[in-house]
């Protein structure tokens, strides 16, 4: 099988294969121009009859659940992050994979974090063919050199759940870990002393694997209330001693910026956004987990409680910040993705008014609506952009591929999407001629927020003109690369081979570029 | 000198925005050139084409040269490189990078001076977006914040500072060494026309006379006419008691700083967030800098967490009569603004006076008035005061005048 084959020039400009790891895949053609026939993927049929009838679906540890999976060869194997750097399942599978000799596992995570560095062993071994997800710190280093025996394929959290239900990736088994289940496998993140949140990152795969597996530390009787995965799409049950390390779902981005000009940024993006009118008594925000974006949203409570106004709603990437202001009373609702700290998980259990949401009811393209187009204000974080607007979130200037998508790509879709971005950060301009790893066309982009300007997308003329004689420091994109170019000098291109090693999804599927390898 | 070695620059966790230098000069072999840099693959042969300028600037033809960078912009990468060659050879040169235009001006003598930012004279990392947090002045420190063994480094960063380092419209200012070691430090500095200079620890006139003097000489030397302002800083017992002389001293004084760490530390005590044991010396500079025509000037407020504290200390100062403070931390200049700022009651105030005022005059009326209140000069002098303070800081629009008659 190759790698990749058949190259083609995209409607973003950006050459792509066709054919990524022996499949067929189309090229981006363009924002909303991918028309999707057919009918969703369905999973195998399955009888009560093969199920034991008092429910008890618990089998003695993972091994033997993988194994009465029926765990083989070139097999598709999922597990989740809402445990983020604290998942314990992951390495736990492979390590299984590796003791019954099996090979060219695809692994296809929702993402992957620093604590799965155990796994680059089996990517050099053949245990494990690809990942199709993010590839963050040692194993995007690895990708990034062309280590990984198959292409890897980037998609965002919506674009997973458009995979799984088009039947683009058939997960074999789905391993989930959950801080509470019952012997049915009902389970939730959100009770229990491991509590993380919610499993919404699991929801496409219980619904759509051949076998899921639960894996649970806290077995209570049935029913585990909130059922948030449901039993009836459950296989197996496992017991173990530990889940996942729900502490370590806290990562070192969950707390306001002590950093001035980080906070210089989010000062001038919260400003920018009162000026030009997007905030009002029921509007909407998307907070992220950066610490700018959390110092954002501490300034947008702010000027809610001057000018007495409530939230709709935060979409979040929820922790301690977004549940103050729901408490406090200014904002109604927490529409959560996933929790970012204990106070998180806390506020989803006691709190009626923060929703546990799942990627197919806020991000799914390919649905008959989702909420991410109905955001007021979207703040995101960028790699790099480019003087086009278009905007990269996985790899570095240097070609190294260090972060997922995440739910990126489908926020863009929110009514406006500003990216506050230090315009260098030690000494490498964040505007470039073009971006080295293209994730979002220009189109969706409207405002990006320095610490010297602020620069407004030529498409977005409300915006230009509401804020023309507001004192804000607006410059053309042009104007903010070169005042970068002054201090730091201009970069030389990095130094990139013509391999493919991986590849980017757009939200409806379609591929919109390449990440090529870094020739060290 | 074949065989020395010289070590400059900073290195380890948290280094960014900076570099690491050795040098290692030889018989032969040439410029042999090792860098390590996180930016390699967008600026490798940047940096090596610089480094190679720099060596062959300073006539070093055969030397082991390493590089660990950090992201250094070149200014700083070239002050390091240029530190360490002077550690091993004897020379006048300079290397210098082309001058932004933006630092080649003068300040007033009476410009404002609610806020001075200090910043650690060998730290390039705290340089480059010190500026953005518009303090009204930026002090690149050379004393205090700079360890010992580091000062002769220091000097060249600061130089090229002064020269490459985008202010963003602050004062140029720096903060010299105490005695011999301040004089040496001003070779580095006025040749690149610093703004304002802070002469730490004066204890008397002749402290700020022997930094005047070697100023003057520097200038006559550079044949430079541009103005470079002085603020002597009092930190001790003795200079309280001879604020007077020192604020007079000369001509080229704009301000007068007290420094209360040191000052307390002097009298056996303590600072204490009420402030009681610094009173008579608030007061003495206050007093002294205003007898003297210039600016006095707070010292610094040293928890950069409590901004309560902070607010409450520089309404205090205001109070006091001084004119202005440092700062340690870019969050703590917009609350010195905001509270020495006036009030936007005495802003209504003065916008009466000040239209009273020109309404008197355009009627050829020697008396102003305003109600049944006479205004005398000092009174209008003050609103004019306060106007273009509230103008400077962006809470009155320059255009208010004629935004007051379309109102009327």
């Amino acid at each position: 099988m190759t790698k990749y084959d058949k190259l083609v020039t995209n409607a973003a400009g950006r050459v792509v294969p066709t054919i990524i790891n022996g499949e067929e895949h189309i090229p981006f053609m363009g924002v909303g121009k991918y028309k999707p026939g057919g009918r969703k993927y369905g999973p195998k049929i399955a009888s009560c009859a093969d199920y034991p009838e008092d429910g008890n679906k618990v089998v003695p540890g993972l091994k033997e659940a993988l194994v009465r999976s029926g765990l083989k060869d070139g097999m598709t194997i999922s597990t989740h992050h809402h445990f983020r750097n604290g998942d314990l399942m992951a390495n736990q599978v492979f390590d299984i994979a590796k003791e019954l000799g099996i090979k060219d596992l695809r692994w296809f995570p929702s993402a992957s974090f620093p604590c799965q560095e155990h796994l680059v062993q089996y990517l050099e071994d053949g245990t494990i063919n690809r990942i199709e997800g993010s590839m963050n710190g040692p194993l995007g280093r690895f990708a990034s050199l062309g280590k990984m025996k198959g292409v890897g394929v980037l998609r965002s959290h919506g674009g997973r759940y458009q995979a799984i239900q088009d039947g683009e990736v058939k997960i074999d088994i789905a391993v989930i870990a959950a801080p509470t289940a019952d012997a049915f496998g009902n389970a939730n993140g959100v009770n229990g002393s491991a509590a993380c949140g919610l499993l919404g990152f699991a929801l496409g795969d219980s619904q759509y694997a051949d076998k899921v597996i639960v894996v649970t530390y806290n077995l209570v009787p049935f029913p585990a209330i909130p059922w948030q995965i449901h039993g009836n799409y459950v296989d197996y049950v496992v017991e173990v001693d530990k889940v996942g390390l729900p502490e370590k779902i806290i990562s070192g981005t969950t707390q306001i910026t002590k950093s001035p000009d980080r906070l210089l940024i989010a000062e001038i993006t919260a400003g920018f956004c009162e000026k030009a009118g997007l905030i009002y008594d029921g509007f909407s925000y998307q907070a992220g987990a950066g610490g700018t974006a959390l110092s954002i949203g501490n300034y947008f409570g702010d000027i809610l409680r001057k000018n007495n106004w409530k939230a709709a709603f935060i979409r979040a990437g929820s922790n301690k910040y977004p549940v103050e202001m729901l408490e406090e009373g200014i904002v109604s609702y927490i529409l959560d993705g996933q929790t970012f700290d204990l106070e998180g998980v806390r506020s989803m259990r006691e709190n009626s008014n923060h929703v546990a949401t799942s990627p197919f009811t806020s991000y799914n393209y390919h649905g008959k609506g989702n909420f991410a187009s109905l955001i007021d204000i979207v703040v995101l974080g960028a790699t790099e952009v480019d003087v086009n607007f278009n905007a990269n979130v996985v790899s570095h200037s240097d070609g190294y591929l260090l972060h997922g998508i995440g739910g990126w790509q489908n926020t863009l879709f929110g009514k406006t999407t500003i990216m506050p971005i230090p315009l260098f950060r030690d000494r490498i301009p964040v505007i470039r001629d073009e971006v080295t790893t293209l994730c979002a066309p220009g189109e969706m982009i409207d405002v990006i927020v320095t610490e010297r300007g602020i620069a407004i997308n030529p498409l977005r003329t409300d915006l230009i003109e509401k804020t023309k004689s507001s004192g804000l420091p607006i410059k053309t994109i042009q104007e903010l690369k070169a005042e970068a170019e002054a201090i730091c000098g201009i970069p030389e291109k990095p130094d990139l081979g013509d391999e493919i090693i991986a590849v980017v999804k757009w939200v409806d599927g379609t591929v919109i570029d390449s990440v090529r390898r870094v020739i060290k | 000198m074949t065989g020395e070695k010289a070590m400059v620059g900073n290195r380890g966790r948290g280094t960014k925005s900076d570099c690491y230098v050795e040098l290692e000069l030889k018989a032969s072999g040439g410029i042999r050139l090792e860098l390590k840099s996180k930016v390699k693959s967008l600026y490798g042969k940047a940096i090596s084409k610089l480094a190679r300028e720099i060596m062959s600037f300073f006539e070093v033809r055969d030397a082991n040269l390493l590089i660990e960078d950090f992201g250094a912009v070149d200014f700083v990468l070239a002050a390091r490189i240029e530190a360490c060659v002077k550690k091993l050879i004897n020379t006048d040169k300079e290397f210098l990078l082309p001058r932004l235009d933006t630092n080649a001006g003068s300040t007033e003598r009476s410009a404002f001076r609610f806020s001075r930012l200090y910043l650690p004279g060998n730290s390039p990392k705290l340089m480059l977006n010190a500026g953005l947090h518009k303090p009204n002045g930026l002090i690149l420190d050379l004393e205090d914040a700079v360890a010992p063994e580091k000062k002769h480094e220091a000097r060249f960063v600061v130089r090229n500072a002064l020269r490459n380092l985008d202010f963003y419209g602050a004062e140029r200012m720096v903060r010299i060494n105490q005695g011999e070691m301040g004089i040496e430090d001003l070779e580095y500095i006025v040749s690149q026309n610093a703004n304002l200079i802070l002469i730490p620890k004066s204890e008397s006139a002749d402290d700020v006379l022997a930094v005047d003097e070697a100023v003057r000489k520097l200038k006559a030397k550079n044949n430079s006419s541009q103005d470079i302002w002085l603020m002597p800083i009092i930190e001790s017992a003795k200079g309280v008691i001879n604020a007077y002389k020192i604020a007079a001293a000369s001509k080229n004084i704009s301000s007068v700083a007290i420094g209360l760490e040191d000052y307390t530390a002097d009298l056996g005590t303590q600072r204490t967030s009420e402030g009681n044991e610094s009173f008579f010396a608030r007061s003495m500079v206050v007093n002294a800098a205003r007898a003297a025509g210039v600016q006095p000037i707070d010292s610094v407020f040293s928890d950069v967490s409590d901004m309560e504290a902070l607010a409450r200390n520089v309404r205090k100062s205001k109070r006091l009569g001084f004119d202005g403070m440092g700062c340690i931390h870019p969050r703590q200049i917009k609350v010195i603004h905001e509270n020495f700022a006036p009030s936007a009651m005495e802003i209504e105030k003065a916008k009466r006076i000040f239209l009273a005022f020109k309404e008197a005059r355009a009627n050829g009326l020697g008396v102003v008035s305003l109600g049944t209140k006479m205004i005398d000069a000092p009174v209008v002098k003050r609103a004019v005061n306060a106007i273009t303070v509230a103008v400077n800081i962006g809470v009155l629009d320059k255009d208010w005048e004629m935004q007051a008659e379309s109102q009327v």
